[in-house]
């Protein structure tokens, strides 16, 4: 699983760059900070050594605590849910009675959403990030779209369930539907999807490019028949990396009025539904025991849902990546 | 023989495609700039509904916040306290840890260990905010109240603690980012000099990227503020001017996710009030995402 906050431009290795050349002074910064500004010199050396030494553990005992904390949150879902992980989890609707409550609305909600919020906004995530990278002139417009989709990928994906909300549900009348849960989440993931096709059309080297508009390809034909040839292993692992978030998102669903009790079969993108994460919402939020043990086993199967996507992602990017 | 068609008419075809290809893919970037205008104006609209039976004094200067109950008060500060509180516990968690996590995978691991300590900061951003929730409320809560027993069931303590470690992993990898674009030569001119390894993390690279690490701290924050799964699961529903992370409060997002829950009739005056603090919540986030993309863009130090 990758954090994917979608802010994340500058990858190792590669130097960032910025158009503006700026004198290099990190000396005036510093002093701006008031930060290192003529430290005291500790004259005894083996003193400073130690103490680098000590803050070395620390740092690495940071790292080891959220490490732990993973742990403990894994294994504590782990031995509260296995009792609830049987059969019925997967064919029952949820219930009253936490002996009969079952996963099956929401499991058909959530996948179901997966699958029609990949067919939108696929082509029009990786469209976006195709003109943004290879067709886009270097003009205000572009600017003002790059800013854009940064900021985008920074707002709370509540405030997008308030779009859906006030769009979807309202303005065109879609009501609780699930094609307004697509259409909300389509959104809370275009920003994700853009930036990690850039970056994808980004590894490809301009040899590429230049070789194919050499014999005579158009634009487009360059980037259909070669570029995007190339880099569609990294596009699909973004793809799926974005989805691995929509799948866990839960707060905008909330908000466009996705309910939690759903007794009966998905039948189409017009129907009322449920999905996994707002399902344990549910049950965390009842008071009894028994209730919080079955949003453990939810939670099971929620992480195997989202541990398999994300190998799938793996495989994709070893399998279909190019190193150049 | 047959005749091929005439260059002229070929080139005019391809023109045509090319250029139908591109006003198509401009029209997909453009969503994304109709996406910002689509929450501006939902937001906006509802919100003008809203301050039409309610005065911004009423907004701004009350100290209660309770549109759901029979004695309407509007005060957001309550909500803004909660809000404020829980983020400000959570970055006690991730900022120093973050940075240190960062600091050591920088400047002193290995590129062995990093491939080993890498994959599970990223599980740790991955996991849906819904199964933070659960931990804060199922394991976190009962150890706070066995150190303090007057904890309530739903405190602010607890949420911001998960939340902490929620954000830990995004502070990391973008604190780092701004440390690896640090060039070697700096640390080489420290060395030099006789500077010890964590003195030349912190007294030299550090500084360097003091611009990147501010934006990683601010985004952070941001994350925090719009963060909504785990304070509904844990920190509770109750809107109060309080200081003490043991005690009950609601934050701005919590209470978009109780009016959502309920049946609130549309036109209503409590189904407005979600967008007024909507677009609160909006105007917060997006000031402090534009602050710390000037930060980057103002202060990154660029090496040659």
């Amino acid at each position: 699983m990758t954090t994917d906050d979608g802010r994340r431009t500058t990858n190792h290795g590669r130097r960032t760059t910025d158009d503006r050349p700026q004198t290099t002074n990190y000396g005036r910064q510093a002093v701006r900070a008031g930060w290192g500004v003529a430290p005291t010199f500790e004259p005894n050396l083996p003193r400073r050594k130690v103490m680098g030494m000590v803050w070395e553990g620390v740092a690495l005992l940071a790292i080891l605590l959220g490490i732990a904390m993973l742990l403990t949150l894994l294994v504590k879902v782990f031995l509260d849910g296995l009792p609830y992980l049987r059969p019925q989890l997967f064919t029952e609707f949820p219930s009253r009675f936490p002996d009969k409550a079952g996963l099956r609305s929401a499991l058909q909600g959530s996948i179901w959403l997966m699958v029609l919020t990949a067919l939108l906004s696929f082509p029009l995530g990786v469209g976006a990030g195709i003109y943004l990278e290879e067709f886009a002139p270097k003009n205000a417009l572009t600017r003002f779209i790059e800013i854009n989709v940064a900021n985008l990928a920074g707002v709370p994906s509540i405030i997008y369930g308030l779009l859906g909300l006030g769009l979807f549900v309202r303005g065109l009348g879609l009501g609780r539907s699930l094609l307004a849960g697509v259409l909300t989440m389509m959104l809370v993931i275009l920003p994700v999807i853009i930036v990690s096709t850039r970056e994808a059309l980004r590894a490809v080297p301009a040899s590429i490019r230049e070789a194919a508009l050499a014999l005579g390809a158009s634009r487009w034909e360059m980037v259909r028949d070669h570029v995007l040839v190339y880099s569609m292993g990294g596009i699909l692992t973004g793809m799926i990396l974005a989805l691995s978030r929509a799948i866990g998102e839960t707060a905008p669903l909330i908000t466009i009025g996705a309910l939690t009790y759903i007794a009966f079969d998905l039948r189409g993108p017009l129907d009322i539904f449920t999905v996994l994460p707002i399902q344990i919402f549910n049950w965390v939020s009842m008071p009894q025991e028994a209730f919080h043990r079955l949003a453990a086993a939810g939670i099971i199967v929620l992480l195997a849902l989202l541990l398999t996507m994300n190998a799938l992602a793996i495989w994709l990017r070893n399998r279909l990546q190019r190193r150049w | 023989m047959r005749t091929l068609p005439s260059h002229r008419s070929l080139i005019r075809r391809r023109r045509a495609e090319e250029r139908a290809v591109k006003a198509a893919l401009l029209f997909f970037a453009l969503v994304s700039v109709l996406t910002t205008l689509g929450i501006i104006y939902v937001l906006f609209q509802e919100t003008v509904l809203f301050f039409r039976e309610v005065s911004f004094a009423q907004f701004f200067l009350d100290t209660r916040w309770t549109p759901l109950f029979v004695s309407q008060r509007f005060g957001i500060w309550p909500l803004v306290n909660g809000t404020v509180l829980v983020a400000a516990g959570a970055m006690v968690v991730a900022l120093p840890l973050g940075l240190l996590a960062a600091i050591y995978m920088s400047e002193y691991a290995s590129e062995r260990v990093r491939r080993v300590l890498k994959p599970f900061l990223e599980i740790l951003a991955g996991i849906p905010t819904v199964v933070y929730g659960y931990f804060a409320l199922t394991f976190i809560t009962p150890i706070l109240r066995s150190i303090f027993p007057q904890t309530q069931v739903f405190n602010a303590a607890s949420a911001a603690i998960a939340m902490g470690f929620m954000i830990l992993p995004m502070v990391a990898s973008l604190s780092e980012d701004a440390l690896y674009a640090v060039p070697n030569s700096v640390r080489e001119a420290a060395y030099a000099l006789g500077a010890t390894r964590w003195e030349v993390a912190t007294q030299v690279v550090v500084p360097a990227a003091l611009s990147g690490i501010a934006a990683a701290f601010i985004l952070a924050v941001s994350r925090a503020i719009g963060e909504t799964m785990i304070v509904a699961i844990a920190a509770g529903q109750q809107p109060k001017l309080t200081l003490n992370p043991l005690e009950s409060i609601e934050t701005m997002t919590a209470y978009i996710v109780q009016v959502s829950l309920g049946d609130t009739p549309h036109q209503s005056l409590a189904y407005k009030t979600i967008f007024a603090v909507g677009m609160m919540l909006f105007v917060m986030t997006l000031g402090m995402n534009v602050a710390s993309y000037l930060l980057t863009r103002r202060f990154r130090e660029v090496y040659e």
